[in-house]
Protein backbone atom coordinates (compact mmCIF):
# COMPACT_ATOMS: atom_id res chain seq x y z
CA UNK A 1 0.00 0.00 0.00
CA UNK A 2 1.59 3.12 -0.97
CA UNK A 3 -0.19 5.07 1.65
CA UNK A 4 0.90 5.83 5.24
CA UNK A 5 -1.25 5.50 7.95
CA UNK A 6 -0.66 6.30 11.53
CA UNK A 7 -1.16 3.65 13.60
CA UNK A 8 -4.20 5.13 15.59
CA UNK A 9 -5.51 5.17 11.98
CA UNK A 10 -5.01 1.76 10.98
CA UNK A 11 -6.43 0.72 14.29
CA UNK A 12 -9.46 2.33 14.14
CA UNK A 13 -9.87 1.55 10.39
CA UNK A 14 -9.52 -2.11 11.66
CA UNK A 15 -11.57 -1.97 14.95
CA UNK A 16 -14.68 -0.62 12.14
CA UNK A 17 -14.19 -3.89 9.85
CA UNK A 18 -14.15 -5.88 12.91
CA UNK A 19 -17.79 -4.79 13.51
CA UNK A 20 -18.99 -5.08 9.65
CA UNK A 21 -17.29 -8.36 9.38
CA UNK A 22 -19.02 -9.89 12.72
CA UNK A 23 -22.34 -8.14 12.11
CA UNK A 24 -22.85 -8.27 8.81
CA UNK A 25 -22.34 -11.53 7.83
CA UNK A 26 -24.30 -12.59 10.96
CA UNK A 27 -26.75 -11.33 9.81
CA UNK A 28 -27.21 -12.25 6.33
CA UNK A 29 -26.67 -15.89 7.39
CA UNK A 30 -29.60 -15.40 9.51
CA UNK A 31 -31.76 -14.14 6.82
CA UNK A 32 -30.20 -16.30 4.24
CA UNK A 33 -30.13 -19.92 5.93
CA UNK A 34 -32.54 -19.41 9.07
CA UNK A 35 -35.18 -17.88 7.70
CA UNK A 36 -35.31 -18.56 4.34
CA UNK A 37 -33.34 -22.07 3.46
CA UNK A 38 -34.84 -23.71 6.36
CA UNK A 39 -38.26 -22.31 5.38
CA UNK A 40 -37.77 -23.65 1.57
CA UNK A 41 -36.73 -26.86 3.23
CA UNK A 42 -39.79 -27.37 4.96
CA UNK A 43 -41.64 -26.77 2.46
CA UNK A 44 -43.04 -23.14 3.89
CA UNK A 45 -42.16 -19.93 2.35
CA UNK A 46 -40.79 -18.09 5.78
CA UNK A 47 -40.90 -14.21 6.32
CA UNK A 48 -42.62 -12.61 3.50
CA UNK A 49 -44.44 -9.55 4.54
CA UNK A 50 -41.08 -7.13 5.43
CA UNK A 51 -39.72 -5.72 2.64
CA UNK A 52 -39.31 -7.65 -0.49
CA UNK A 53 -38.92 -11.07 0.20
CA UNK A 54 -38.93 -10.73 3.65
CA UNK A 55 -35.43 -8.88 3.53
CA UNK A 56 -36.24 -6.62 6.24
CA UNK A 57 -37.96 -9.02 8.43
CA UNK A 58 -34.39 -8.80 10.80
CA UNK A 59 -34.32 -5.48 11.67
CA UNK A 60 -38.22 -5.71 12.66
CA UNK A 61 -37.08 -8.65 14.87
CA UNK A 62 -34.08 -6.54 16.31
CA UNK A 63 -36.73 -3.85 17.04
CA UNK A 64 -38.81 -6.35 19.23
CA UNK A 65 -35.93 -7.37 21.09
CA UNK A 66 -35.46 -4.13 21.42
CA UNK A 67 -38.70 -3.28 23.58
CA UNK A 68 -38.49 -6.51 25.55
CA UNK A 69 -38.10 -6.03 29.34
CA UNK A 70 -35.08 -7.49 30.43
CA UNK A 71 -35.81 -9.52 33.46
CA UNK A 72 -33.26 -10.46 36.31
CA UNK A 73 -34.38 -13.42 38.35
CA UNK A 74 -34.66 -12.83 42.07
CA UNK A 75 -32.49 -15.77 43.25
CA UNK A 76 -29.98 -14.71 40.39
CA UNK A 77 -25.86 -13.60 40.93
CA UNK A 78 -26.93 -10.75 39.15
CA UNK A 79 -23.18 -9.83 38.09
CA UNK A 80 -22.35 -13.29 36.50
CA UNK A 81 -25.54 -13.08 34.62
CA UNK A 82 -25.46 -9.99 33.43
CA UNK A 83 -21.42 -10.32 32.41
CA UNK A 84 -22.08 -13.79 30.99
CA UNK A 85 -23.19 -12.33 27.56
CA UNK A 86 -20.11 -9.93 27.47
CA UNK A 87 -17.82 -12.76 27.62
CA UNK A 88 -19.61 -14.68 24.91
CA UNK A 89 -19.24 -11.73 22.18
CA UNK A 90 -15.61 -11.12 23.80
CA UNK A 91 -14.82 -14.56 22.44
CA UNK A 92 -16.44 -13.84 18.90
CA UNK A 93 -14.51 -10.50 18.46
CA UNK A 94 -11.45 -11.59 19.67
CA UNK A 95 -11.90 -15.00 17.36
CA UNK A 96 -11.87 -12.65 13.89
CA UNK A 97 -9.04 -11.09 14.71
CA UNK A 98 -6.83 -13.70 13.52
CA UNK A 99 -9.06 -14.22 9.82
CA UNK A 100 -7.44 -12.60 6.74
CA UNK A 101 -9.35 -11.39 4.11
CA UNK A 102 -6.31 -10.23 1.44
CA UNK A 103 -2.37 -10.03 1.16
CA UNK A 104 -2.46 -6.59 3.24
CA UNK A 105 -6.31 -7.03 4.28
CA UNK A 106 -5.94 -8.97 7.62
CA UNK A 107 -6.55 -7.33 10.93
CA UNK A 108 -3.19 -8.89 12.40
CA UNK A 109 -1.18 -11.76 11.53
CA UNK A 110 -0.05 -13.36 15.04
CA UNK A 111 2.54 -15.76 14.36
CA UNK A 112 0.96 -18.26 16.24
CA UNK A 113 -2.36 -17.30 14.43
CA UNK A 114 -4.12 -20.75 14.51
CA UNK A 115 -3.31 -21.57 18.40
CA UNK A 116 -4.71 -18.35 19.50
CA UNK A 117 -7.83 -18.75 17.55
CA UNK A 118 -8.46 -22.05 18.66
CA UNK A 119 -7.50 -20.87 22.29
CA UNK A 120 -10.11 -18.20 22.40
CA UNK A 121 -12.85 -20.09 20.77
CA UNK A 122 -12.90 -22.34 24.54
CA UNK A 123 -13.70 -18.68 25.97
CA UNK A 124 -17.46 -18.60 25.11
CA UNK A 125 -17.38 -22.04 27.47
CA UNK A 126 -16.54 -19.69 30.31
CA UNK A 127 -19.70 -17.29 29.22
CA UNK A 128 -22.27 -20.10 28.78
CA UNK A 129 -21.04 -21.88 32.25
CA UNK A 130 -21.61 -18.03 34.09
CA UNK A 131 -25.06 -18.17 32.01
CA UNK A 132 -26.35 -21.42 33.59
CA UNK A 133 -24.71 -21.29 37.11
CA UNK A 134 -26.00 -17.08 36.96
CA UNK A 135 -29.12 -17.84 36.69
CA UNK A 136 -29.95 -20.15 39.83
CA UNK A 137 -32.19 -22.13 37.70
CA UNK A 138 -31.97 -26.21 37.53
CA UNK A 139 -32.61 -26.32 34.03
CA UNK A 140 -29.86 -23.39 33.43
CA UNK A 141 -27.45 -25.29 35.50
CA UNK A 142 -27.87 -29.03 33.77
CA UNK A 143 -27.61 -26.84 30.56
CA UNK A 144 -24.68 -25.14 31.28
CA UNK A 145 -22.78 -28.18 32.41
CA UNK A 146 -23.73 -29.87 29.00
CA UNK A 147 -22.69 -27.05 27.32
CA UNK A 148 -18.84 -27.62 28.78
CA UNK A 149 -18.96 -31.20 28.92
CA UNK A 150 -19.70 -31.06 24.71
CA UNK A 151 -17.47 -27.87 24.58
CA UNK A 152 -14.44 -29.54 25.82
CA UNK A 153 -15.47 -32.40 24.21
CA UNK A 154 -15.11 -31.33 20.43
CA UNK A 155 -12.76 -28.80 21.70
CA UNK A 156 -9.92 -31.66 21.13
CA UNK A 157 -10.61 -33.43 17.63
CA UNK A 158 -11.25 -29.57 16.70
CA UNK A 159 -7.50 -28.88 17.81
CA UNK A 160 -5.99 -32.47 16.69
CA UNK A 161 -7.84 -32.19 13.31
CA UNK A 162 -6.25 -28.41 12.78
CA UNK A 163 -2.73 -29.99 13.69
CA UNK A 164 -2.70 -32.05 10.44
CA UNK A 165 -3.10 -28.86 8.48
CA UNK A 166 -0.09 -27.14 10.37
CA UNK A 167 1.71 -30.12 9.84
CA UNK A 168 1.70 -29.86 5.95
CA UNK A 169 2.06 -26.10 5.72
CA UNK A 170 4.93 -25.70 8.86
CA UNK A 171 3.67 -22.62 10.47
CA UNK A 172 0.96 -21.49 12.54
CA UNK A 173 0.10 -18.01 10.55
CA UNK A 174 -2.86 -17.70 9.06
CA UNK A 175 -1.16 -15.57 5.95
CA UNK A 176 1.62 -18.26 5.92
CA UNK A 177 -1.12 -21.24 5.71
CA UNK A 178 -2.98 -19.45 2.59
CA UNK A 179 0.42 -18.93 0.90
CA UNK A 180 1.77 -22.32 1.30
CA UNK A 181 -2.13 -23.48 -0.21
CA UNK A 182 -1.51 -21.15 -2.94
CA UNK A 183 2.16 -22.26 -3.67
CA UNK A 184 1.47 -25.79 -3.13
CA UNK A 185 1.76 -28.57 -5.71
CA UNK A 186 0.05 -31.96 -5.77
CA UNK A 187 2.28 -34.13 -7.63
CA UNK A 188 4.21 -31.05 -9.84
CA UNK A 189 0.52 -30.11 -10.60
CA UNK A 190 0.28 -25.96 -9.80
CA UNK A 191 -2.36 -25.42 -11.54
CA UNK A 192 -4.98 -25.51 -7.85
CA UNK A 193 -2.53 -24.90 -5.51
CA UNK A 194 -2.61 -27.34 -2.63
CA UNK A 195 -5.95 -26.89 -1.03
CA UNK A 196 -5.66 -28.77 1.93
CA UNK A 197 -9.08 -30.07 2.09
CA UNK A 198 -7.40 -32.51 -0.71
CA UNK A 199 -4.65 -34.10 1.53
CA UNK A 200 -6.51 -33.41 4.36
CA UNK A 201 -9.62 -34.15 3.85
CA UNK A 202 -10.04 -36.61 7.37
CA UNK A 203 -9.14 -33.59 9.34
CA UNK A 204 -11.84 -31.15 7.30
CA UNK A 205 -14.62 -33.80 8.36
CA UNK A 206 -13.35 -33.59 12.07
CA UNK A 207 -13.36 -30.42 12.03
CA UNK A 208 -16.77 -29.77 10.67
CA UNK A 209 -18.19 -32.24 12.89
CA UNK A 210 -16.80 -30.36 15.71
CA UNK A 211 -17.77 -26.93 14.83
CA UNK A 212 -21.29 -28.45 14.12
CA UNK A 213 -20.50 -29.03 18.20
CA UNK A 214 -18.62 -26.06 19.49
CA UNK A 215 -22.03 -24.23 17.64
CA UNK A 216 -24.06 -26.56 19.50
CA UNK A 217 -26.00 -26.54 16.25
CA UNK A 218 -28.23 -29.50 15.61
CA UNK A 219 -27.91 -32.51 15.69
CA UNK A 220 -25.72 -31.36 19.03
CA UNK A 221 -28.13 -28.75 20.55
CA UNK A 222 -28.48 -30.98 23.85
CA UNK A 223 -27.47 -27.32 25.58
CA UNK A 224 -30.67 -25.88 24.78
CA UNK A 225 -32.92 -29.13 23.82
CA UNK A 226 -36.16 -27.43 24.38
CA UNK A 227 -38.22 -30.74 25.11
CA UNK A 228 -35.67 -31.53 27.79
CA UNK A 229 -34.36 -28.19 29.25
CA UNK A 230 -36.57 -25.65 28.42
CA UNK A 231 -34.07 -24.02 26.51
CA UNK A 232 -31.05 -25.13 28.78
CA UNK A 233 -28.72 -21.87 29.95
CA UNK A 234 -30.49 -19.47 28.08
CA UNK A 235 -34.24 -20.03 30.03
CA UNK A 236 -33.65 -17.04 31.94
CA UNK A 237 -32.52 -14.31 29.52
CA UNK A 238 -34.73 -12.19 28.03
CA UNK A 239 -34.67 -9.19 25.68
CA UNK A 240 -31.15 -8.09 24.65
CA UNK A 241 -29.25 -10.09 26.59
CA UNK A 242 -30.46 -13.27 24.97
CA UNK A 243 -30.38 -11.99 21.28
CA UNK A 244 -26.31 -11.39 22.22
CA UNK A 245 -26.31 -14.60 22.81
CA UNK A 246 -27.99 -15.50 19.75
CA UNK A 247 -25.50 -12.61 17.68
CA UNK A 248 -22.52 -14.89 19.04
CA UNK A 249 -23.93 -17.72 18.06
CA UNK A 250 -24.45 -16.85 14.69
CA UNK A 251 -21.27 -14.58 14.28
CA UNK A 252 -19.25 -17.26 15.57
CA UNK A 253 -20.66 -20.18 13.25
CA UNK A 254 -19.70 -17.39 10.53
CA UNK A 255 -16.21 -16.86 12.07
CA UNK A 256 -15.75 -20.94 12.04
CA UNK A 257 -16.73 -21.19 8.83
CA UNK A 258 -13.75 -18.26 7.54
CA UNK A 259 -11.56 -20.87 9.40
CA UNK A 260 -12.38 -23.55 7.31
CA UNK A 261 -12.02 -21.88 4.45
CA UNK A 262 -8.45 -20.20 5.42
CA UNK A 263 -7.38 -23.86 6.61
CA UNK A 264 -8.43 -26.01 3.81
CA UNK A 265 -10.13 -24.67 1.05
CA UNK A 266 -6.99 -22.46 0.23
CA UNK A 267 -8.32 -18.66 1.91
CA UNK A 268 -8.38 -16.01 -0.06
CA UNK A 269 -6.55 -16.93 -2.73
CA UNK A 270 -8.39 -18.26 -6.22
CA UNK A 271 -6.75 -21.50 -7.83
CA UNK A 272 -3.06 -20.65 -9.92
CA UNK A 273 -5.35 -22.01 -12.90
CA UNK A 274 -7.55 -18.37 -12.60
CA UNK A 275 -4.47 -16.19 -12.01
CA UNK A 276 -2.45 -17.45 -14.62
CA UNK A 277 -5.21 -16.97 -17.13
CA UNK A 278 -5.55 -12.83 -16.37
CA UNK A 279 -1.72 -13.00 -15.63
CA UNK A 280 -1.48 -11.84 -12.44
CA UNK A 281 0.36 -13.11 -9.07
CA UNK A 282 -2.00 -14.33 -6.23
CA UNK A 283 -1.11 -12.31 -3.83
CA UNK A 284 -1.15 -9.26 -6.00
CA UNK A 285 -2.79 -6.31 -4.60
CA UNK A 286 -5.80 -6.76 -6.47
CA UNK A 287 -6.77 -9.66 -3.69
CA UNK A 288 -7.54 -6.71 -1.27
CA UNK A 289 -10.05 -6.32 -3.08
CA UNK A 290 -11.04 -9.73 -4.21
CA UNK A 291 -10.14 -11.46 -1.15
CA UNK A 292 -12.81 -10.41 0.73
CA UNK A 293 -15.34 -11.14 -1.78
CA UNK A 294 -13.35 -14.88 -2.34
CA UNK A 295 -13.90 -15.86 1.32
CA UNK A 296 -17.23 -14.28 1.63
CA UNK A 297 -18.55 -17.01 -1.15
CA UNK A 298 -16.33 -19.89 0.60
CA UNK A 299 -18.03 -19.01 3.73
CA UNK A 300 -21.23 -19.02 2.50
CA UNK A 301 -20.40 -22.46 1.03
CA UNK A 302 -19.25 -23.66 4.44
CA UNK A 303 -22.02 -22.23 6.11
CA UNK A 304 -24.36 -23.74 3.97
CA UNK A 305 -22.93 -27.23 5.11
CA UNK A 306 -23.70 -26.09 8.39
CA UNK A 307 -27.17 -25.30 8.01
CA UNK A 308 -27.73 -28.20 5.88
CA UNK A 309 -26.71 -30.85 8.61
CA UNK A 310 -28.40 -28.20 11.17
CA UNK A 311 -32.10 -28.65 9.19
CA UNK A 312 -32.28 -32.49 8.58
CA UNK A 313 -30.43 -34.18 11.51
CA UNK A 314 -33.03 -35.42 14.87
CA UNK A 315 -30.65 -34.33 18.09
CA UNK A 316 -28.24 -36.87 19.59
CA UNK A 317 -28.68 -38.56 23.14
CA UNK A 318 -25.61 -36.68 25.75
CA UNK A 319 -24.33 -40.18 25.70
CA UNK A 320 -23.92 -40.94 22.22
CA UNK A 321 -22.46 -37.33 21.75
CA UNK A 322 -19.70 -38.23 24.47
CA UNK A 323 -19.10 -41.42 23.18
CA UNK A 324 -19.18 -40.30 19.74
CA UNK A 325 -16.45 -37.22 20.93
CA UNK A 326 -13.69 -39.74 22.83
CA UNK A 327 -14.50 -43.10 21.42
CA UNK A 328 -14.16 -42.10 17.49
CA UNK A 329 -13.23 -38.66 16.57
CA UNK A 330 -10.17 -38.45 18.82
CA UNK A 331 -8.63 -41.73 17.74
CA UNK A 332 -9.04 -41.05 14.20
CA UNK A 333 -7.89 -37.39 14.50
CA UNK A 334 -4.78 -39.45 16.93
CA UNK A 335 -4.35 -41.43 13.52
CA UNK A 336 -5.02 -38.63 11.02
CA UNK A 337 -2.00 -36.68 13.00
CA UNK A 338 0.56 -39.78 12.81
CA UNK A 339 -0.51 -40.59 9.09
CA UNK A 340 -0.07 -36.81 7.97
CA UNK A 341 3.61 -36.91 9.55
CA UNK A 342 5.07 -40.24 8.36
CA UNK A 343 4.34 -38.94 4.76
CA UNK A 344 5.49 -35.41 4.96
CA UNK A 345 9.02 -37.31 6.73
CA UNK A 346 9.13 -39.69 3.79
CA UNK A 347 8.11 -36.99 1.05
CA UNK B 1 10.53 2.58 18.09
CA UNK B 2 7.50 0.59 18.92
CA UNK B 3 7.60 -2.80 19.06
CA UNK B 4 5.70 -4.37 16.59
CA UNK B 5 4.95 -7.92 18.16
CA UNK B 6 3.58 -5.82 20.96
CA UNK B 7 1.16 -3.75 18.90
CA UNK B 8 0.05 -6.53 17.86
CA UNK B 9 -1.17 -7.75 20.53
CA UNK B 10 -2.47 -4.20 22.08
CA UNK B 11 -5.01 -4.94 18.75
CA UNK B 12 -5.78 -8.14 20.75
CA UNK B 13 -6.71 -6.35 23.66
CA UNK B 14 -8.61 -3.43 21.95
CA UNK B 15 -10.34 -6.00 20.25
CA UNK B 16 -11.49 -7.70 23.46
CA UNK B 17 -12.52 -3.93 24.46
CA UNK B 18 -14.29 -3.19 21.52
CA UNK B 19 -16.11 -6.11 22.09
CA UNK B 20 -17.34 -5.03 25.30
CA UNK B 21 -18.58 -1.67 23.97
CA UNK B 22 -20.82 -3.44 21.37
CA UNK B 23 -22.41 -5.50 23.56
CA UNK B 24 -22.70 -2.26 26.24
CA UNK B 25 -24.00 -0.36 23.40
CA UNK B 26 -27.01 -2.76 22.53
CA UNK B 27 -27.54 -3.44 25.97
CA UNK B 28 -27.59 0.22 26.90
CA UNK B 29 -29.68 0.98 23.87
CA UNK B 30 -32.02 -1.32 24.97
CA UNK B 31 -32.18 -0.04 28.11
CA UNK B 32 -33.51 3.56 26.71
CA UNK B 33 -37.00 1.96 25.15
CA UNK B 34 -37.48 -1.29 27.29
CA UNK B 35 -40.11 -1.73 29.78
CA UNK B 36 -39.10 -2.21 33.79
CA UNK B 37 -42.08 -3.85 36.05
CA UNK B 38 -40.70 -6.48 37.79
CA UNK B 39 -43.33 -8.71 39.41
CA UNK B 40 -42.63 -11.38 42.18
CA UNK B 41 -44.18 -13.91 39.27
CA UNK B 42 -41.75 -12.52 36.27
CA UNK B 43 -38.65 -12.52 38.79
CA UNK B 44 -38.92 -16.69 39.95
CA UNK B 45 -36.95 -18.84 38.35
CA UNK B 46 -38.64 -20.52 35.23
CA UNK B 47 -38.81 -24.04 35.80
CA UNK B 48 -41.69 -25.28 33.16
CA UNK B 49 -44.39 -23.61 35.45
CA UNK B 50 -43.69 -25.70 38.54
CA UNK B 51 -42.78 -23.30 41.20
CA UNK B 52 -39.18 -23.99 42.29
CA UNK B 53 -38.05 -26.33 44.98
CA UNK B 54 -35.01 -25.36 46.75
CA UNK B 55 -32.33 -23.06 45.07
CA UNK B 56 -31.25 -23.38 41.46
CA UNK B 57 -27.82 -24.47 42.35
CA UNK B 58 -28.05 -28.15 43.17
CA UNK B 59 -25.07 -31.25 42.89
CA UNK B 60 -24.31 -32.53 39.58
CA UNK B 61 -22.43 -35.41 38.32
CA UNK B 62 -19.14 -36.38 39.16
CA UNK B 63 -18.79 -37.39 35.88
CA UNK B 64 -18.58 -33.45 34.02
CA UNK B 65 -15.49 -33.33 36.25
CA UNK B 66 -13.69 -36.60 35.05
CA UNK B 67 -14.47 -35.06 31.79
CA UNK B 68 -12.97 -32.25 32.54
CA UNK B 69 -9.61 -33.72 33.84
CA UNK B 70 -9.59 -36.05 30.65
CA UNK B 71 -9.67 -32.75 28.39
CA UNK B 72 -6.82 -31.11 30.47
CA UNK B 73 -4.36 -34.16 29.93
CA UNK B 74 -5.30 -33.75 25.90
CA UNK B 75 -5.43 -30.09 26.00
CA UNK B 76 -2.03 -30.03 27.10
CA UNK B 77 -0.63 -32.26 24.82
CA UNK B 78 -1.84 -30.41 22.25
CA UNK B 79 0.60 -27.75 23.39
CA UNK B 80 3.41 -29.29 22.70
CA UNK B 81 2.22 -31.13 19.32
CA UNK B 82 2.09 -27.73 17.51
CA UNK B 83 5.37 -26.89 18.06
CA UNK B 84 6.23 -30.06 16.32
CA UNK B 85 3.95 -30.05 13.69
CA UNK B 86 5.28 -26.60 12.19
CA UNK B 87 9.31 -27.70 12.90
CA UNK B 88 8.54 -31.30 11.66
CA UNK B 89 10.60 -30.92 8.57
CA UNK B 90 13.80 -30.15 9.92
CA UNK B 91 13.15 -32.69 12.78
CA UNK B 92 12.69 -35.73 9.98
CA UNK B 93 12.56 -38.95 11.34
CA UNK B 94 14.34 -38.52 14.60
CA UNK B 95 11.13 -36.22 15.59
CA UNK B 96 8.77 -38.60 13.93
CA UNK B 97 9.91 -41.07 16.27
CA UNK B 98 9.85 -39.02 19.24
CA UNK B 99 6.11 -37.49 18.40
CA UNK B 100 4.96 -41.58 17.92
CA UNK B 101 6.06 -42.29 21.11
CA UNK B 102 4.68 -39.47 23.07
CA UNK B 103 1.19 -40.18 21.20
CA UNK B 104 1.43 -43.71 21.79
CA UNK B 105 1.61 -43.31 25.63
CA UNK B 106 -1.12 -40.57 25.26
CA UNK B 107 -2.99 -42.73 23.84
CA UNK B 108 -2.57 -45.44 26.53
CA UNK B 109 -4.15 -42.86 28.77
CA UNK B 110 -7.21 -42.71 26.94
CA UNK B 111 -7.44 -46.33 26.40
CA UNK B 112 -6.97 -46.56 30.34
CA UNK B 113 -9.90 -44.78 31.08
CA UNK B 114 -11.78 -46.15 28.07
CA UNK B 115 -10.87 -50.06 30.14
CA UNK B 116 -12.00 -48.39 32.86
CA UNK B 117 -15.30 -47.59 31.82
CA UNK B 118 -15.11 -43.89 32.76
CA UNK B 119 -16.10 -42.95 28.76
CA UNK B 120 -19.60 -44.46 29.78
CA UNK B 121 -22.51 -41.56 29.94
CA UNK B 122 -24.30 -43.74 32.23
Amino acid sequence: MSVELAYWQSTSIRLVFALVAVLIPAGGAVYLYLFKMMSFMQSRLGPMEAGPYGSMQLLAEVGKWLQKEDIFPRKADKLVFALAPYVVLLSTFLLVLVVPFGPDAYFVDLDVGVFFALAVSSVSVLGILMAGWGSANKYSLLGGLRAAGQLIAYELPMVLAVVGVVIQAGTLSMQGIVSAQAEGEIFGFGGLGNPFIITQFVGFAIFMIAVQAELSMTPFDMPIAESELVTGYLTEYSGMRFLLFFIGEFATANIFAFFASVLFLGGWTVPPFITDIFGIEYDDAIFNVLGPIVMLTKMLLVTFLVYWARFSYPRFREDQLQRFAWKILIPISLVNIFVTGVLKVVF
Amino acid sequence: MYSDFLRDYLIVVLFGVLAFVVVGAFIGLASLVRPDRPTPAKVTAYESGVDPVDGGWSQSQIRYYIFALLFVMFDVEAVFIFPWATRLEEYGMFGLVEMTIFIFILALGLGYAWRKGVLRWV
